[in-house]
């Protein structure tokens, strides 16, 4: 089943003559584990798309179901636990608090849900040491280069039981090298069961991706289809016939 | 691809035989481009011919017999590597006169055209980072190769994504000259 499910999702900004449609009758369904890359120019709605489903912003009409349940119908509270809970979020500017070391960063949001500090930061350093950052644990974001950034930010994200993974441009402004590792962590953790989104303007961001939506002017125009088993790029290809 | 020069790399680690050239050409470039024998051996003699390698058997033939690089060979060798490939040209690419085409073709939509073209390379892309994720981390060679190709269409991703934006603003605003047709009386006359 679905773990994150958008129906008919459209989203408008203004009234009347001045009205701007940013999404317009969006269905998205990502499955527990999946990872699914919704592509577009800017301006398409992507960034739109992923405050929706991450319950930042509320849609003009449509519904969004995470785990079957409708955003709609929860109250602050119960939304508010979710996006503490269940959902992560990785942004291109990385979106780090200056003033906390890493593992600080990391093990807030489960110390805002009440997670006992000691243990919170036991779950902060096996994240950070999943994604080679052990070492790294007491720094500041000052002190740690753009690549080390973005792995905490995922740390962040994906520590304690999340199972929705939200990710705007993740790679931001890191070479491809740091990008190519940044995708690598979230298929890691969608290998473990967690259901991600990521939306990015970049082919090669979005290749990493079970399924890659395409976003035009507020519309899914197309998607891909699951590709046949790679081995048939390194297949030679059959003579053709004569 | 110059299976001359890569064939003059490989010697450039030590003398080798026909048969081990092959695999190790192979090997060594992820196994993506399979070598036939004889194109190895035929390679082989003009080298030879050419005095780039020599080997200790004139007489001899088949796989057992080893060559190895000449002084000459190995001059050849580095200069190759030194000079990059004439690029100076651009390919004449059927992608890029396809949407030139959409373009005037009444009736159809270029933006349909570019996204059918979008999403098939992005599959492709999608089956070439697969491959990397599974074999990256124990093979160099093979990653280097993968990437080369990744980015290759990516590069074209981005080209009809900027395509595709240009269309859009050239709807909007049909005052300003369309700078696509004009490009392609340029192609035209090149030709």
């Amino acid at each position: 089943m679905s773990f994150l499910e958008l129906r008919r999702v459209s989203k408008s900004y203004g009234e009347g003559a001045t009205e701007v449609r940013a999404l317009a009758d969006i269905d998205l369904s990502v499955d527990r584990g999946s990872l699914v890359a919704v592509m577009g120019p800017s301006g398409s709605g992507k960034s739109t798309l992923l405050t929706i489903a991450g319950s930042l912003e509320k849609q003009t009409s449509g519904e969004v179901l995470i785990d079957g349940a409708a955003l709609q119908t929860m109250s602050h509270n119960d939304k508010a636990r979710l996006r503490r809970r269940t959902i992560g979020y990785v942004f291109q500017d990385f979106n780090l608090l200056a003033g906390l070391t890493a593992v600080e960063n990391v093990s807030l949001p489960l110390e805002l849900d009440g997670v006992q500090a000691r243990k919170a930061h036991a779950a902060g350093m096996s994240a950070l040491e999943e994604l080679g950052l052990a070492d790294r644990a007491t720094h500041y974001p000052d002190e740690l280069s753009g690549g080390e950034r973005q792995r905490v930010a995922i740390a962040r994200a994906v520590v304690g039981e999340r199972h929705l993974l939200l990710a705007d441009e993740p790679s931001g402004a890191l070479d491809s090298t740091n990008g190519e590792a940044v995708m690598r962590m979230i298929l890691a953790a969608c290998k473990q069961g967690v259901a991600a989104v990521v939306v990015t303007h970049d082919a090669q961001l979005a290749s990493w991706a079970d399924r890659v939506v395409f976003l035009r002017d507020g519309r899914v125009i197309d998607q891909t289809v699951p590709p046949p088993s790679p081995e048939s790029l390194i297949e030679p290809s059959p003579e053709p016939s004569k | 691809m110059s299976v001359r020069h890569a064939l003059l790399a490989l010697l450039g680690e030590g003398p080798k035989y026909g048969l081990q050239l092959r695999q190790e050409f192979e090997s060594g470039t992820g196994e993506i481009w399979p070598l036939n024998i004889g194109q190895v051996y035929t390679t082989l003699q003009r080298l030879e011919r050419d005095g780039l390698i020599e080997s200790d058997e004139p007489e001899r033939e088949g796989p057992q017999k080893g060559f190895r690089l000449t002084e000459a060979g190995s001059a050849e060798l580095f200069a190759w590597l030194s000079t990059p490939p004439d690029m100076t040209s651009p390919p004449r690419d059927e992608l890029v006169i396809k949407v030139l085409s959409a373009l005037r073709v009444p009736g159809v939509n270029a933006h349909n055209v570019i996204q059918i073209h979008r999403r098939y390379l992005v599959e492709l892309m999608q089956q070439w980072t697969r491959l990397k994720e599974d074999e990256a981390d124990f093979d160099l060679q093979f990653a280097l190769v993968a990437d080369a190709e990744l980015f290759r269409l990516d590069a074209i991703v981005r080209w009809l994504d900027t395509a595709d934006g240009r269309l859009k603003r050239a709807a909007l605003e049909p005052h300003a000259q369309p700078a696509m047709p004009r490009l392609a009386r340029r192609l035209v006359v090149r030709r």
